[in-house]
Order: C-alpha cells, then structure tokens, then sequence
C-alpha cells in the first residue's frame, strides 16, 4: 500500500512547519525581550519628558524672580539627608538623580538586547551626563546646581538651553522607540 | 528723543536737547566721524611706542560725560557711579565692534560729606518700574512726569507740589529730590519686612596655641576697649565674645553678675547654646562687664597647649546665636581649621608656588553657612592673621557670599612684625567706628533696552537684579557687567539707577538712591572718545578672578591680553589711514596696555613668580570687593620722589601748603641713587632710600646721621622741625587723608630683605617671567598684525 509522504520541495502553506522548533523558541524569545525593553523604554521616556518639562519650568520660575536660587536649588538638588529617612531610596522627589539613572538603566537594557542603533544614539547623551556631573561645583551632596552661581545670565541661558535640548531629544526618542517597538513587533 | 511741549515758560526742566544737529566734522584721521567739537582731545591718536611718557604727571580723572552744562552739573560723582563707556552704543553690533567692555562701577555706600536727607512721608516712584523720581525725569505740563526708564507717564502727587525748602507751591521740578542725583529717602513701614532691627556684633575669636603665639588677642582687645562707645548703635547695640580652640567657649555677661562667666561646649559636632540669652547682651547696660571681659582675655589663654582649631562648630554656634535678630559676626582666625565640622587640609605645595591650582573653595560648608547667614540678614567678616597655608580660598566663601569684608595679615607676628600689627590696629579702628547699614538690600535698574547679566562682588544675588546684602559699609564697590538686549533708537540718553535699601544703625530704615545719566552715540569714534579706560580696566579685573576660578589662570590672562589686542586692533581698523608698523591708540585708550600689564603682573594674576596661594587668593578677593579708587592704586600705584619737594605747584589745604610732586613711571630707570621716592600703593607706603642719598635728606627728614644707621623697619617719619621734614610729612599726610583707611608706612632701604615688596610694584620693568613695558607693547602690535 502506497501512504502519501511529504515531500520536501514546494510545501503547500498547510504544511508549512517551522524547521527548528528551539531555535523557533529562542528567536521567540528575543523577539519578545526587544520588544519589551522597547515598551519599557517608551514608558520611562515619558517620565523623563515629564523631567525634562520640570526643567524648564523651574528655570522659568528663577528667571521671572517666581523663587528665590536658595529654595529653588534645594529642590533641583537632591538632599542625602532626606533620601536616607525614607527607607526605600525615593529619589523619585528629586530631579537630576532620577533623570541620569533612568537612561543608564535605557543604555543598559539596550546592551541586553542587543540592540546596537538604539544603543549608539542613546552613548552621547550618556556620555553628557556623565561630563556633566563630573564638571559640577564642589558641593558636599550630589547635585549640580549651585545657588550662587546659577543667577548669572550665562548659567542660566545654558541650564535653559540645556532644559530645552533634553526635551526635543526625549520627544524624538520617544517616537523613536514607539517606531522600533511596532518594527520588532512586526518584523517576524 | 520727543521734544517737550514749547508753550511753557522756561522755569521747567524741559527734556534736555542733545547734541545741536550733526555736526559731521571731517577730521585728518579719515574714515572717522566726529559727532561733536569737544570730543577730539579724547580721540587724539597717540603712537605708543614712540611716545615714551604716557603718564600723565598729575593723577588721572574720571572723563566726564558728553552731556549740556546743566545735567552735567547734576549728574552722579564718579566717586559712587561708574561707567566703563561713558557714551553708551546705540546697538549691541556697535558694541561688539568696539571689543570693549560695558559695565559699571558702583561705590553705593560711600562717605560722602554732603547728603540731601528727605523726610517725605510719599516717595514719588513710577507706577510701572518702580524707579525713585531723579534729575533726569522729564515734567510734561505741571501735574504729570514722565519716567526716564521705562517711558511711563506718571502723576504728579498733591504734596509733591509744595517745595518745603523755597515755601514755594507749583514748581516740582525744584524739589531737592529731582536737583540731586544722589540722595537719602527716610523710608516708611512700608518698605520694612519686620521692625528695624538694633545694632548687634558678635566677636568669634581663635584662642589656640597659635593665636595665642601670634599676640593678635591683645591687639584686638585693646582696640575694642577704645573703641567701645564709638561702635555705630543705639541704646539697644547688643554685643557677644564667642572664642574656640577644640572646644566653643561662650561668655554669659547678663547685668547682675560680678564677672563675666565662661560656658564651655565640648560638643562640637553638635554645638548647641548653653544659655538661650544672655551671651549677647545690651552694650550699655552690662558695659563694666565687658570691660571686665576685654582686660582679662588676653591673660586667658597664655597657659594653652590646645593646638586645634574648631573654626566650623564655632561659626555654626554663632549663626544660632544671631539668627533671630541678624548683625555682624567678625571671625579672628589664625590657622587652618582642624577640627569638626568644616575642616580643611592643607592643598598647597610649598615646591610648587608657581602653579595655579586650587583657587576655588575645597568644601562648600563655609559657602551654605554664608547662604544662611545671608537669609537671616547676618554678614560674616573674617581676620585672617596666619603665617601658613590657611585654604583663604575655601574661607573666604563666609564672606563673599553674606556681604562680610576679608582682612589678611600675613606673618602676622605681635613683635617679630611690627608692620602687620600695626596695619592690624588701624584696620580695626576704621572697622569698629565705620558706618554700617543692616539687612539691606540693591537695586540697579537701567534704561529700557539695556539689561544687567551679572554681578560681582561680596553679595547674594537673590533674583535677576535684587542684590541681597546683609551688611553693607562704606569701603564695599561692586561691578556690574551689562548688555544691549534692544536698540536704544528712540531715546538719545539713558539713565541708570542704584537703590540701596538698609537699617541705619540708630534703627532708621533708609534708601539711598544715585542716578547716572549718559548720552547715546551711534558711532563708533565717538565710543572710543568716551571711554574709560580706568574703569574698563577695574571691570576686566573682575572677569578675569571669575574666569581664573571657573576656568583657569592662564585662560584669564589669555583673556586680558586679547581684551587690549580686539580694542585696539578695532581701533585701528577703523581710522584706514593709520600706517600698521606703529601701535596707535585713542588718547582715551592710551594707558590701557600699561594697566593690563601692572594687572598681569599683580599678585592675583602672575605666574613664573613665586606666590603664595593665599597672598593670591587675597588680591582676587581685593578685586572682588574694593572700589575703584583703591583698586587702581593697588593694580598701578602712585611714585613720587619725595627727596626734592619743591613749593611749586603746592596747593593749600587747610591751612597747610602741601607740595604736589609729579607721577613717576613705575620703571627702576626713574629710580636713582640719590633719591628717596614714595610708592602710594593704596593701603601701604613705601619709601625707598637710594644708597647714595642725600646726607641733608637722611637727617632733615628721617632723623637720622647718615644712610648706615637707618634701621631696617622704620615705620614713622619723625617730626622735625625742618622745611623738607614739614613738607614731606604735609605731602603724605595729604595721601592719608584722602582715604578712609589709614594706609601704614615702610621705609626700605636699598639693600634690606623688604626691596623685593618695593621692586615688585614697578611694572614698566622686565622680569625674568615677565615682559617689560616696551617688549609688552612689541607683542601686542605682533598680535594685531596677525
């Protein structure tokens, strides 16, 4: 008796069977992990967006004398002491920490997932903060804003400046990651 | 500019006309245009390398700005008001062509001897702007005024209209606030935050082994007790002694007690206050105690062995101690603080005195300590009197940062020195009986179009142009740098307006207001014809100590030299004629290369030379914080050669001839041996003795044989009864009267240690890490022609 045997030239589509199931797997797998990073990635822009407005806000509020440079950097910077009553780091309050320690974890999500573009467009901007807060003034917490000095017009037009930049490049960022996270999606 | 209304009678301060029509003089100098006759003099190329004397032999005057007779008579004295352009540019382009810079020179809270006091109970403001009603205002018709800064036309109040002084009514215009551009409001609650606060000094004095070595306890002391009744206050001046060495001691002088009694705070990371009154009592009623107090201090502390410092926990019991009120704390320090909070280590490297490393604060404790301070309206003075590294870069911060004054005595030593202590004595005696203002703060405000971006001196800047100074005195200067942010087409003057709001200290809340007026050019001759070039020079000082912390010194100094380079190569462009192998300069500019080189080789900026890292960090704080008059005397002192004073030229002062020598070049080839010269550098006078002087002038004058038996620290000339011993010592008692702070006198003879304090002054003069004057002008023009 003659049984019908597949055979492997042109398959029809309902014998079309993934050829390696593990490798299937895997591939599934870091298919879900980039795509997740990528999810993650777009929620935690939107905080940084939020940040970044924050910025903004707070140097306006110098500049059209709405605070005084004392109170106003107290609140720019974080205060160790306060950071330690709290018994679970609530850095969340403060502004600068939380911004850098946000894209560093981007960065190193990124490596993880082998994501090699999104990686090199996020390395300057590590890279910046990095400089940045090695380059503050002397101050015995950390914090970048100094109340003496930051209502000199040049300070401020550049902590502005810098406000402003930070947001064009979240937002873009932003739609970025919206854009990879649908092309991982698709792309499978 | 709108012309005012013509119908009116002439008794009306109309808005002033300016310059009549354009008066478009073709000069020799082709391509240059001359808005007006008087200003060639200023404008007069002079060719710097062949003219070897340009300095002129009677001290330089401020210029006087191009305005018509009348607001000219009104306008600010440049003692307190300063200008570095004295004709504003129309345009930021046009300012930036002239690479110069556009700031001000402000002395607020200076001596002055005459004030116009006004006690009116409504101090006529604009509605938009809030500037005080000055000189400069323009009157349309009688009931309405209009404002020179911001265009606004105001009303005129009722009681505005009645002059108190003439018992005239109608004539507005006549009020001694708008014929002064300086004077003093008495202030009404309105511009009070809490009721005026009295007079309150706390003394924080180091009493550690080395202090006690040192001897300043008896110094300071010893003035106090002097001084004690003549210390600006009321009947309600408090007063407090805080000493430390490891530990805080503090002083409870309460009325009833037989002797003062001394609490000790062993706790100095957490410093607490043992009794909540008491350490700071009422002068007058617990006088005897504090008498008491003073004579037994200096015997206090003979016996110590404590070698520490606990300069941190001191200062943060004091600002405990003050806070509710505010005041002055004067800090004595000696050493570097060693213990507790705020300590400091030792940064520099006694091999390496050439570097220029380690100019800015090492810790930020004593800068939030002064941000407190300066929130409760307390300043922080320090006396440094150490004779090793003491991180003056990272002290100073207490007082820059709450409006306090820094006093440096190096080798401060109470017989090995007797110069320091006797500069330690006079100091204290201007300190302690000096004016004084409490919780003050400033306001500059500027014409519409101009704006002011930033701010140096000892303040907090507590909002884009409020200036927060908690104490403010008479020998503070500030500068100010500013900007063009619109074009000035619509107005041919422009105004400037100082407002200094403080507590008196009788307890008076007063404002002290100084108006500069200026007039708008829209050329770019006419800019360099009204430049200051003194006051130019003070302002690029100023940048310079900040670029040297922020940056580094040697980018500063790159700085100063392009600052002449970009002047005067601008200069040059614009006059085609000129030929380029000869360095040409405005008559204006002339000594701006010779400045910028006594600036490069002043302590605060020279490098190859050894320098103490706080002898440096003390000249930048000098720039920082003292006026112009002083500064200029500090960057290119005054020479004089005192041994052939003659009665020519003399002026009579008082009763008294006091001869008028001519300025020397500041070079050794002025110097000879058989002379004696002056040096007036501001705060000390040095007198140099050539090795062949004049026998007739040793004896006459210094009261002595012969040149061999001069002693090598001479500090007084001694009162002979001689013609050229009266009129050296009228000559410089002339220079000593002319400034508040009694300047102390050395006499150096050629061959003593002290030669290298006099020979470092001589500018005009190379060195081996510097060039002299000539080689200075050389690589200018090489860098111009690049």
């Amino acid at each position: 008796r003659a049984r019908a045997r597949p055979r492997s030239g042109p398959a029809s589509p309902a014998l079309l069977l993934p050829r390696w199931p593990r490798g299937a797997a895997l591939a599934a797998m870091a298919f879900t992990f980039a795509a997740f990073c990528y999810m993650l990635a777009l929620l935690l822009t939107a905080a940084l967006i939020f940040f970044a407005i924050w910025h903004i806000i707070a140097f306006d509020e110098l500049k059209t004398d709405y605070k005084n440079p004392i109170d106003q950097c107290n609140t720019l910077n974080p205060t160790v002491e306060k950071v330690k009553k709290i018994k679970r780091v609530k850095i969340a309050l403060k502004l600068v920490l939380p911004e850098y320690l946000i894209h560093a974890f981007f960065c190193v999500m990124f490596l993880c997932a082998a994501e090699w573009l999104t990686l090199g467009l996020n390395m300057p901007l590590l890279a910046y903060h990095i400089w940045r807060y090695m380059s503050r003034p002397v101050m015995s917490g950390p914090g970048l804003y100094d109340p003496t000095t930051i209502m000199n017009a040049d300070i401020l037009a550049y902590c502005q400046k810098e406000g402003w930049c930070k947001l064009a490049f979240y937002l873009l960022s932003f739609f970025y990651y919206l854009y990879g996270m649908i092309y991982v999606l698709v792309s499978s | 500019m709108q012309p005012s209304n013509p119908g009116h009678h002439s008794g009306f301060q109309q808005y002033p006309q300016q310059y009549p029509g354009v008066n478009q003089l073709s000069s020799t100098l082709g391509g240059l245009s001359l808005q007006h006759s008087q200003q060639p003099e200023s404008l007069r190329p002079v060719n710097l390398t062949q003219d070897r004397n340009i300095l002129p032999v009677s001290p330089v005057l401020a210029p006087v700005p191009n305005l018509n007779s009348d607001l000219r008579k009104l306008n600010c004295s440049p003692d307190s008001f300063r200008c570095t352009l004295t004709n504003i540019p129309q345009t930021q382009a046009l300012l930036n062509k002239a690479k110069l810079p556009l700031g001000l020179l402000l002395h607020p809270f200076r001596d002055l001897t005459q004030l116009p006091v006004i006690t009116s109970s409504t101090i006529v403001r604009c509605r938009s702007c809030r500037t005080y009603i000055n000189p400069f205002v323009a009157f349309i018709d009688q009931r309405r005024w209009k404002c020179n800064l911001c265009y606004r036309v105001n009303d005129v109040p009722e009681e505005f209209m009645y002059n108190p002084l003439t018992r005239s009514y109608g004539e507005p215009h006549k009020r001694p606030e708008v014929q002064n551009s300086t004077v003093e409001f008495i202030a009404s609650s309105d511009y009070m935050l809490r009721p005026p606060q009295p007079a309150v000094y706390l003394f924080v004095l180091d009493v550690s082994y080395n202090a006690v070595e040192a001897g300043y306890l008896t110094i300071v002391c010893q003035s106090l007790l002097e001084n004690l009744d003549k210390l600006p206050g009321d009947s309600r001046t408090r007063i407090g002694f805080i000493t430390f060495d490891s530990t805080v001691q503090f002083y409870n002088l309460q009325e009833g007690l037989s002797q003062p009694q001394m609490l000790i705070v062993s706790d100095i990371d957490d410093v607490f206050l043992p009794t909540p009154d008491s350490l700071l009592v009422n002068l007058h009623e617990s006088k005897e105690l504090i008498k008491d107090l003073l004579n037994a201090l200096p015997n206090m502390f003979t016996n110590t062995r404590e070698t520490h410092s606990a300069l941190g926990p001191a200062l943060q019991a004091a600002f405990k101690l003050m806070s509710p009120t505010g005041g002055r704390i004067s800090v004595f320090q000696s050493q570097l603080p060693s213990l507790g909070a705020g300590l400091l280590h030792s940064r520099e490297d006694p091999n390496q005195r050439s570097s220029t490393k380690h100019l800015g604060p090492a810790t930020d404790f004593y800068k939030k300590l002064a941000l407190d301070c300066s929130g409760q309206q307390t300043a922080v003075d320090l006396f440094l009197l150490s004779s090793q590294y003491s991180d003056l870069a990272s002290l100073a911060c207490m007082s820059k940062y709450s409006a306090g004054c820094i006093y440096y005595y190096p080798s401060f030593h109470h017989s090995h020195n007797p110069a320091q202590s006797e500069k330690l004595q006079k100091d204290l005696k201007r300190y302690l009986t000096r004016k004084i203002g409490f919780e003050a703060v400033m306001r500059i405000r500027c014409t519409k179009g101009l704006s002011i971006h930033t701010f140096h001196g000892n303040l907090f800047v507590r909002s884009t142009d409020l200036l927060s100074l908690a104490n403010v005195n008479p020998d503070a200067g500030f500068a100010v740098q500013m900007s063009i942010e619109e074009s000035l087409t619509d107005t041919s003057l422009v105004c400037f307006q100082t407002a200094l709001l403080y507590t008196s200290s009788k307890g008076e809340r007063r404002i002290r207001v100084h108006t500069l007026c200026l007039p708008v050019v829209t050329s770019l001759a006419d800019v360099y014809a009204g430049a200051d070039v003194q006051a130019a020079v003070c302002l690029l000082a100023n940048m310079a100590v900040d670029r040297s912390v922020s940056s580094s010194l040697s980018d500063a100094r790159d700085a100063l030299v392009n600052a002449v380079v970009d002047s005067l190569s601008a200069y040059i462009s614009t006059a085609s004629n000129l030929q380029q192998s000869t360095l040409i300069a405005p008559n204006s500019l002339k000594l701006f290369p010779l400045y910028i080189l006594a600036l490069l080789k002043q302590k605060a900026f020279r490098t190859g030379t050894s320098t103490r890292l706080d002898d440096r960090i003390y000249a930048m704080c000098q720039i920082k914080s003292q006026p112009l008059v002083h500064l200029m005397k500090m960057i290119h002192p005054n020479l004089y050669r005192i041994d052939r004073l003659t009665n020519e030229g003399t002026i009579h002062v008082n009763d008294r001839v006091v001869p008028q020598p001519p300025l020397q070049k500041l070079s050794a080839e002025k110097l000879t041996r058989e002379g004696a010269f002056l040096m007036d550098c501001g705060s000390i006078f040095y007198i140099w003795i050539g090795k062949s002087c004049d026998n007739s002038f040793i004896k006459d004058v210094l009261g002595y044989p012969n040149y061999a038996s001069v002693p090598q620290k001479l500090t007084q000339l001694p009162e002979l009864d001689t013609v050229s011993s009266e009129r050296a010592r009228s000559f410089i008692s002339w220079l000593r009267d002319s400034r508040p702070l009694s300047p102390v006198l050395q006499v150096i003879k050629d061959e003593s240690p002290a030669k290298t304090d006099f020979f470092q002054h001589l500018v005009e003069d190379r060195t081996e890490a510097a060039f002299s004057y000539y080689e200075f002008l050389l690589h200018i023009q090489q860098q111009i022609c690049k």
